[in-house]
């Protein structure tokens, strides 16, 4: 993808805007782990952990 | 100069646009969730899970809370994706990200679609099936059945649409309950009946705006004269509909005074936006109905809320 828009130079705005998009499309991933985890211990319960391997 | 300047950062825009930069900021992104419609949903989805008094574990409840907002929002950012040519011609909505060149059509598309299936998935993880299967269909009709068909070709379209935005308590219900009772299909019934003059009292002072974009409002099909006598109409049946948690037990004293006095303010600004139809004066009551409308409904859940969630229930009936 960078080597596609290597011909583009991104102003200082466009890379701020690309830097917001990032953080939070970082943070909308990290919800959605911490949100997976706590459906499936309020689910589940905390024996989920506890199972023979 | 100014314009010339304009028309080539246009361009560029475009042009990055076609190379798969994205132009969009995070907030034109959150702009495409519709938030103030996101609040409401959420804020009516509340209140249906509050008055079911589930025996569900809060986390659960907040995650499912969580999902059907998004759901919301991912709704109200497919269907800026496919009124995109005419929200460019309203001067209400021109400003949204898609006409205003910040975000591309496709990408609206690409994270309306990925928010849709996800809040889907996770709300059925998080409660039931049926509940997702609620918030599925809600979207689906929201976006296909109002946005893609009966909006550009009935001016019944917001009365049939207004279905997809009566649905949320209905959808909370199921989530915390695992079924769908009287209390949230009332509440669906209640939001239903609201949105005729809701939306029609926007319409009559707005009516040119959606002559430009050919969307066939009432006002702009039947006439303003007709309009204004079924808002009137509408009115007429919601009012004592506002009062029904009363009759069935999970409205208390509180609802029942503030739907009853509710319910009459409606009705009077309603019978003078029916008696007043010329100029200025028409058209000034007819945004005080608009206003009114929402602060009526959200007095309603709002009352239903503090009962329920926070103990001031007074039966008023047995």
């Amino acid at each position: 993808m960078a080597d596609q828009n290597s011909s583009y130079h991104l102003t200082p705005e466009e890379q701020q805007r690309r830097r917001r998009r990032s953080i939070a499309l970082g943070l909308t991933l990290g919800i959605l782990c911490i949100l997976l985890f706590a459906i499936t211990i309020a689910k589940l319960g905390p024996q989920v952990l506890n199972r023979p391997l | 100069m100014n314009t010339l300047s304009n028309s080539l950062t246009e361009t560029q825009a475009e042009s990055r646009a076609k190379a798969g930069l994205s132009q969009g900021d995070v907030s034109d992104f959150f702009a495409l969730l519709k938030p103030r419609v996101m609040f409401l949903v959420v804020f009516t989805a509340l209140v249906g899970m509050v008055v079911s008094h589930p025996d569900v574990n809060p986390i659960l409840a907040f995650v499912s809370l969580l999902m059907i907002a998004v759901g919301g929002g991912a709704s109200g950012c497919l269907n800026m994706w496919w009124d995109a040519d005419i929200d460019a011609v309203m001067t209400r909505t021109r400003k949204r990200p898609i006409p205003a060149g910040k975000i591309q059509p496709n990408e609206a598309l690409a994270f309306g679609l990925t928010l849709s299936a996800g809040s889907v998935l996770i709300l059925g993880l998080a409660s039931n099936w049926l509940a997702a299967g609620l918030l599925a269909f809600t979207i689906f009709f929201y976006v296909v059945i109002y946005s893609m068909w009966l909006k550009r070709s009935t001016p019944q379209n917001i009365v049939i649409g207004g279905a997809a935005g009566a649905l949320p308590p209905v959808v909370a219900q199921a989530a915390v309950t695992g079924h769908v009772a009287w209390d949230s299909v009332i509440l669906f019934a209640i939001i239903f009946m609201w949105t005729p003059p809701h939306f029609w009292a926007l319409a009559l002072v707005k009516s040119g705006d959606y002559e430009r974009a050919g969307i066939p409002m009432m006002p702009n099909v039947a006439g303003p004269d007709s309009t204004r006598f079924q808002i009137l109409a509408y009115t007429v049946l919601l009012a004592p509909l506002g009062m029904a948690p009363v009759f069935f037990g999970f409205g208390g004293l509180a609802y029942a005074l503030i739907s009853l006095v509710g319910g009459l303010g409606m009705l009077a600004l309603a019978i003078q936006v029916y008696r007043l139809r010329q100029g200025e004066p028409a058209m000034r009551v007819a945004q005080q109905l608009f206003a009114f409308s929402i602060l009526y409904l959200f007095l309603l859940f709002a009352t239903l809320l503090a009962e329920h969630g926070f103990g001031f229930f007074h039966p008023v009936l047995g």
